[in-house]
């Protein structure tokens, strides 16, 4: 990339310089104080509205509060993988060099959150309908969205050359998001024949103003931290990118 | 306190649960802050050991270098 | 358009030539099916109740299979590179590697498929509608499967990262193709389930020869 040299690129804009490693840095050192705070306050918050100052369900007593921590890891589960997507797209279309370092760091965020939105999931559905697994539309989407994850960290870790590993893995996000809206309808339908008509969709509570408030605070302290972790590990990744140039360097140095 | 902490009889899986978000969430924040003062670190001790020829060649690398 | 023909015909012609080993998938297809009762047992009911799935999941696994043949063997002596720098559309010439990898292994499963739903006593009233399905399911599998093995050639240890990609991608054929079957067997109508899979095929045929030759591209490079 000898466009993306230390003089800033008036043409390309923002993004473009952007892509300067020590750009990148900088702005990402003044973002994270604030995304830090702000992510501890909306988790402090969410959780005494969601522990302390909420209402418990009429059927579900108190598990529905399990409820502000499950729905919100589903929720971001799905930024995670629009997050790979979008990533994807800017690695084909516009070769944008960072696109490529926030797929690999966004990749094990959403494969966290998943795993949370799942096992919350199952903890949530023992005491609601008695059994540690429920083939539950919604959980069942998620069950898959994780292998989608699993697909797209294997894809990147199956080659050792990083234009390939990058472009492979971009394709494929775009290729699972493509699918996905129809993963998820087709596993609504399978639901809907399968369903036996007395059991209604877990955790769907009558969404009281009360019950929405420590779902978005939650939701909001969840976004924080993906966005947190995502700068902290494109930091990494861009560090490991650096050691492993460096490192190559030496060693033909070394030769020299 | 104690009826906070008792969940109406289901303490066991919403407390369960938010330790699950918390060990989690907790834990890929420290695994991740860790990795990367060890690589700053590790980064650190390499440029300590030849910095004034890195700097000099990276603005001026050719095309068919970074190619 | 000849770009289409020709590479149709030469990937029939390789496979005729290999014989057996093209068959391999189809008889995996029914060795794999036959396991079934003698893991759960013969009782006539339990097969007929799962029949429908395990055939279809049957047939999910020997295509993944068999997608290994599908550009492996043209990207080792090189001939993936020379179709790729033809003046010919890499789309067209994927999407008759497809069409010729459905024909050798997608078919003869439409054809076993009968044996299938007797072995398992899959109800008569289910028959036509499992040839129905498959064969307008079959082809959305080689070509989903395709864009897999694309992304992955070259790769080692690529066939089980392919299974990995392919089968969450799958997901919604095996759902159209199983509900399709059900409906009919419990004396539904089963033409919802059926447009719907011909539908996944449609789009499919559109999309994943183009998203094949892309990956294709890029692994070249």
């Amino acid at each position: 990339m000898a466009d993306a040299s230390l003089a800033p690129n008036p043409s390309g804009g923002f993004w473009h310089g952007l892509a300067n490693p020590a750009r990148f840095q900088r702005l990402s050192s003044r973002l994270l104080p604030f995304l830090v705070i702000a992510t501890i306050g909306f988790f402090l918050s969410g959780l005494y509205f969601g522990l302390i100052a909420s209402p418990i369900d009429y059927q579900q007593k108190d598990t529905v509060r399990i409820m502000y921590v499950h729905v919100p890891a589903a929720w971001l589960a799905m930024a995670s993988y629009s997050t790979l997507a979008v990533a994807g797209f800017v690695v084909l279309v516009w070769r944008h060099p960072l696109a490529d370092v926030a797929g690999a760091a966004a990749a094990p965020i959403g494969a966290a959150f998943t795993f949370l939105a799942l096992a919350t999931g199952a903890i949530w559905g023992q005491p609601t309908w008695g059994t540690w697994w429920v083939w539950d539309a919604r959980l069942t989407s998620v069950l898959i969205l994780f292998f989608l994850f699993l697909g797209y960290i294997a894809i990147r870790n199956a080659f050792d050359e990083r234009e390939r590993a990058a472009k492979a893995a971009a394709i494929l996000a775009l290729v699972g998001a493509v699918n996905l809206p129809i993963i998820k309808f087709s596993v609504e339908w399978w639901n809907t024949l399968h369903q036996p008509a007395s059991v209604t969709r877990l955790g769907a509570p009558a969404m009281h103003p009360d019950m929405l408030r420590p779902l978005l605070l939650m939701a909001a302290a969840y976004l924080c931290l993906f966005a947190v972790l995502l700068l902290l590990r494109m930091r990494l990744e861009l560090a490991r990118r650096r050691i492993e140039a460096m490192q190559i360097a030496r060693a033909g140095a070394a030769e020299a | 306190m104690s009826a906070f902490l008792h969940m109406g009889g289901y303490a066991v899986f919403v407390w369960s649960a938010y330790g699950l978000a918390a060990l989690t969430l907790i834990g890929l924040t420290v695994a991740t802050v860790v990795s990367l003062k060890r690589a700053s670190a590790e980064l650190a001790d390499l440029e300590a050991l030849a910095p004034a020829r890195r700097r000099r060649r990276r603005p001026a690398a050719p095309a068919a270098e970074e190619e | 358009m000849a770009g289409f023909g020709a590479t149709l015909a030469r990937d029939l012609l390789i496979a005729r030539r290999e014989g057996g080993e093209a068959l391999l998938a189809v008889i995996f297809f029914v060795i794999g099916t036959v396991l079934f009762p003698l893991g759960v047992g013969p009782e006539a009911n339990l097969l007929a109740a799962v029949a429908a799935g395990l055939i279809w999941v049957m047939a999910l696994l020997a295509t993944l299979l068999a997608l290994d043949r599908l550009f492996q063997a043209d990207w080792r002596d090189g001939a993936l590179e020379l179709m790729a720098l033809s003046p010919e559309s890499l789309t067209l010439i994927v999407a008759a590697k497809c069409l010729a990898h459905w024909l050798v292994t997608g078919l003869p499963m439409v054809v076993a498929a009968p044996l299938m739903a007797l072995l398992l006593n899959l109800p008569p009233s289910g028959w036509l509608t499992l040839i129905a399905a498959l064969l307008l399911g079959g082809p959305a599998l080689s070509l989903i499967g395709a864009v897999c093995a694309a992304l992955i050639v070259g790769a080692r240890r690529g066939g089980v990262l392919m299974t990995l990609l392919a089968l969450p991608l799958y997901i919604p054929t095996l759902i159209f193709g199983a509900g399709a079957v059900q409906a009919a067997i419990g004396g539904f109508d089963a033409s919802g389930h059926l447009a719907l899979m011909a539908a996944t095929t449609l789009a499919s045929a559109a999309l994943c020869p183009w998203a094949a030759a892309a990956a294709l591209r890029q692994a070249m490079e």
